[in-house]
């Protein structure tokens, strides 16, 4: 097996400098005649030909980082063998690492909250592609010039679709220690939910300069976070909103099922401050006490794995973001009571669902904008209480409902542009009854079936039987 | 190059046809057939006139233990295989037996190695069931892939640097890619007899471009199958393997 050095040609690829050199691998400038971006590569630091742990990390990287596409990841340029030199060349993404960010936290809240969102919307675009990070830190966490975080080193990943070769490797748990998920310190590898609790460590982390479980030396430190809680972020520093402790402190819930289901719900509450809902989490004010930690130690200390997470791809698929878009015009009451229905239906068989009802405000193309005065105002509240009205029924715990009343010259458009933004998943509305005009202006709905990114399911009333022709029959 | 791996047909036309229609939608370059033709099944001629063509278009064949039955009778089988063969021997011409007779026990194709049953010995039919009963085909050959079947279940199983085996997950219809930091044997399951618990037909397409390598399934009418083979006289068992696939 070759080593890597400033000038060595392996597959057409060139080495210039080495940019860092780490524990498990080095990394290099390298060029290569065919492309023209710019480029790094990564070799593992091999010491001997028995050097497993290395291997296998590297093994698992070379197998999911070709599967990868889009913004939110490096793009692949070539993986190389180990018979030879083992390495994978990568787009180089300028600008270090997170991890001169989060030397200078605390940082101030609107820089927390929009790395937080980007850092939540790169990694339900991963969770997206069957890929559960499981080693989210700063350091592997890169951005683009363009704003979009990028998500590095695969080397303890899982990916849904393929054999876990780490799983057989490893007989103590592997992650980062002041990030790792509690299950995934139990050795589950396999629970998406792993990642929100690295992601709610960093975001504690961005927000009080503190990491919320200190960094723990020793398997026995890491453990403590089992039944040891975090110090609440307000406590630290009272200028953190409320909502944002709750985020937070959500995505460091212990057991799984009690966080955000997938990144794309918490996002969601990440853009919405206004609409999170709070909880005891929001107002807490110190770590709790002796006695409740006491307690919890009991019942945790011989715990061994939390109930196993759905799958993957049922995970992302049974916790969606649906999107109802109610009509609230008199004409249109019969309409949107029959779309209540369907709701209430349809979250019989997706209790996990969170709902975002959704209102349009249709404005004038041209000439003054009529919500920006107070009439416009006024409407909007009296639109935002009769969407509350209209879904009081559903009785939907914490946090899974909230409303917007958008506002836009067209509402396919607003619609479409909200779904799109939040990462909807599948969009409720209703469909007015059929006419020549629809027909030939086109109809909202069928607008937002045709240009929507996700599902749209159009709710239409059954249309009644035509009159009688004749008179009855006596 | 895309290969199409299959084995263990066993005179299942329903099967095979059903299978080889798959792949011509697959943009498969070339077929290997890794033996076990005949035997169990109502039509071995069918099958073997397939396979004949097959081969002389370009696909690669290798002799199972059934194959090698026809023209060996001293080979030991069970009684249910033994009733099969004795069914099958006389309906088969003098040009199939002698395809069949002169099979040969490996081939190779690159790096690739193909053999019905261990690669240790594989006159001896050996049934390849865990990773540990892999580590004989690994040590006899320094093929990077080795394919093989007889066991009608399909298992995939890697060999580290190290010469650790293990047994990976195969999660059928999913390319999975043979990282060339290994060496690998895949049991490809049945095409013509399952015993997996699913009936229906199961091969392999190994893409050596991508070096994946996906499990697939095809469903086929074993119904019809399952008539003939009543209607043959063949043993029951037979019959209710077909439909259950264990």
């Amino acid at each position: 097996m070759r080593r890597p050095q400033e000038g060595t040609e392996i597959d057409g690829f060139t080495l210039g400098a080495c940019l860092h050199k780490g524990g498990f691998a080095t990394i290099w400038q390298v060029t290569h005649p065919l492309h023209r971006t710019p480029m790094v590569m990564k070799v593992p630091t091999i010491l001997d030909g028995d050097d497993g742990p290395t291997i296998v990390g590297f093994e698992v990287e070379q197998m999911i980082m070709p599967r990868l596409t889009g913004p939110h990841v490096p793009r692949v340029m070539g993986v190389g063998d180990f018979a030879d030199m083992p390495y994978i060349v990568t787009e180089q993404i300028p600008g270090g690492s997170l991890l001169d960010l989060f030397r200078t936290a605390p940082r101030p809240l609107s820089e927390v909250v929009e790395a937080a969102a980007r850092m939540a919307q790169a990694l339900h675009d991963l969770h997206k592609q069957h890929v559960i990070h499981l080693d989210l830190k700063p350091a592997n966490v890169l951005q683009r010039a363009t704003g979009e975080m990028v998500l590095i080193d695969f080397g303890l990943s899982r990916h849904d679709d393929l054999p876990d070769l780490l799983a057989e490797e490893f007989t103590i748990p592997m992650g980062t220690w002041p990030y790792i998920a509690p299950e995934q310190f139990l050795r589950r590898r396999d629970d998406l939910r792993s990642d929100i609790f690295a992601l709610g460590a960093m975001v504690y982390e961005l927000a009080t300069g503190r990491q919320p479980f200190g960094a723990p030396e020793k398997l026995r430190g890491v453990r403590r976070r089992l039944w040891r809680d975090p110090v609440p972020p307000r406590a630290l520093d009272p200028a953190i909103p409320e909502w944002l402790q709750e985020i937070i402190l959500r995505a460091l819930e212990v057991d799984p099922a009690r966080r955000f289901q997938t990144a794309a719900q918490m996002l969601f509450d990440l853009q919405r401050p206004a609409q999170v809902t709070l909880t005891d989490r929001a107002h807490k004010a110190r770590a709790d006490g002796a006695a409740t930690v006491f307690r919890r130690w009991r019942k945790m200390r011989r715990i061994t794995g939390f109930g196993p997470p759905p799958g993957m791809q049922t995970q992302i698929a049974r916790a969606p973001i649906l999107l109802v878009a109610v009509d609230l015009s008199p004409d249109m009451e019969p309409l949107s009571r029959y779309l209540l229905g369907s709701v209430k239906r349809m979250l019989v068989i997706e209790p996990e669902a969170r709902v975002a009802c959704v209102n349009v405000i249709r404005t004038a193309r041209i000439g003054i904008d009529v919500t920006t005065d107070d009439a416009g105002n006024s409407l909007h509240v009296a639109r935002l209480v009769a969407l509350k009205h209209w879904a009081a029924s559903l009785e939907l715990p914490e946090g899974l409902l909230t409303y917007a009343i958008l506002e836009g010259p067209d509402p396919g458009q607003a619609i479409i542009d909200y779904a799109t933004h939040t990462h909807v998943d599948h969009i409720l509305m209703g469909a007015r009854g059929h006419s020549q005009t629809r027909r030939y202006l086109g109809s909202v709905s069928s607008q937002v079936v045709a240009e929507a990114p996700c599902s749209v399911s159009v709710i239409r009333l059954p249309a009644r039987p035509p009159e009688p022709v004749g008179r009855p029959v006596a | 190059m895309r290969l199409a791996i299959l084995t263990d047909i066993h005179a299942n036309r329903e099967a095979f046809s059903a299978v080889l229609d798959d792949l011509a939608e697959r943009g498969i370059d070339r077929i290997v057939l890794l033996g076990d033709l005949v035997g169990y099944g109502p039509d071995p001629e069918w099958c073997t006139d397939r396979a004949m063509t097959l081969v002389a278009s370009g696909a690669l064949a290798v002799k199972g233990n059934h194959d090698h039955a026809i023209g060996d009778p001293t080979e030991s089988m069970g009684s249910t295989a033994r009733r099969a063969i004795e069914w099958t021997r006389p309906r088969l011409s003098e040009a199939q037996k002698a395809f069949l007779a002169a099979l040969p026990l490996t081939a190779t194709a690159d790096d690739l190695l193909f053999v019905h049953a261990s690669a240790d010995s594989p006159a001896d039919w050996v049934y390849v069931t865990s990773d540990l009963a892999a580590l004989g085909s690994f040590g006899a050959t320094k093929a990077r892939v080795i394919f093989c079947g007889h066991v009608h279940v399909p298992m995939l199983v890697s060999c580290d640097l190290r010469g650790t085996v293990r047994a990976q997950e195969i999660k059928p219809g999913l390319a999975l890619p043979l990282i060339r930091s290994r060496r690998w044997l895949a049991v490809v399951g049945s095409v013509g007899q399952p015993r997996d618990g699913t009936p229906a037909a199961g091969y392999a397409i190994l893409d050596t471009a991508t070096n994946e390598l996906t499990f697939r399934r095809t469903p086929y009418d074993s119904g019809t199958t399952v008539a003939k083979l009543r209607a043959a006289g063949l043993p029951e068992p037979l019959a209710t393997r077909l439909m259950t696939g264990v």
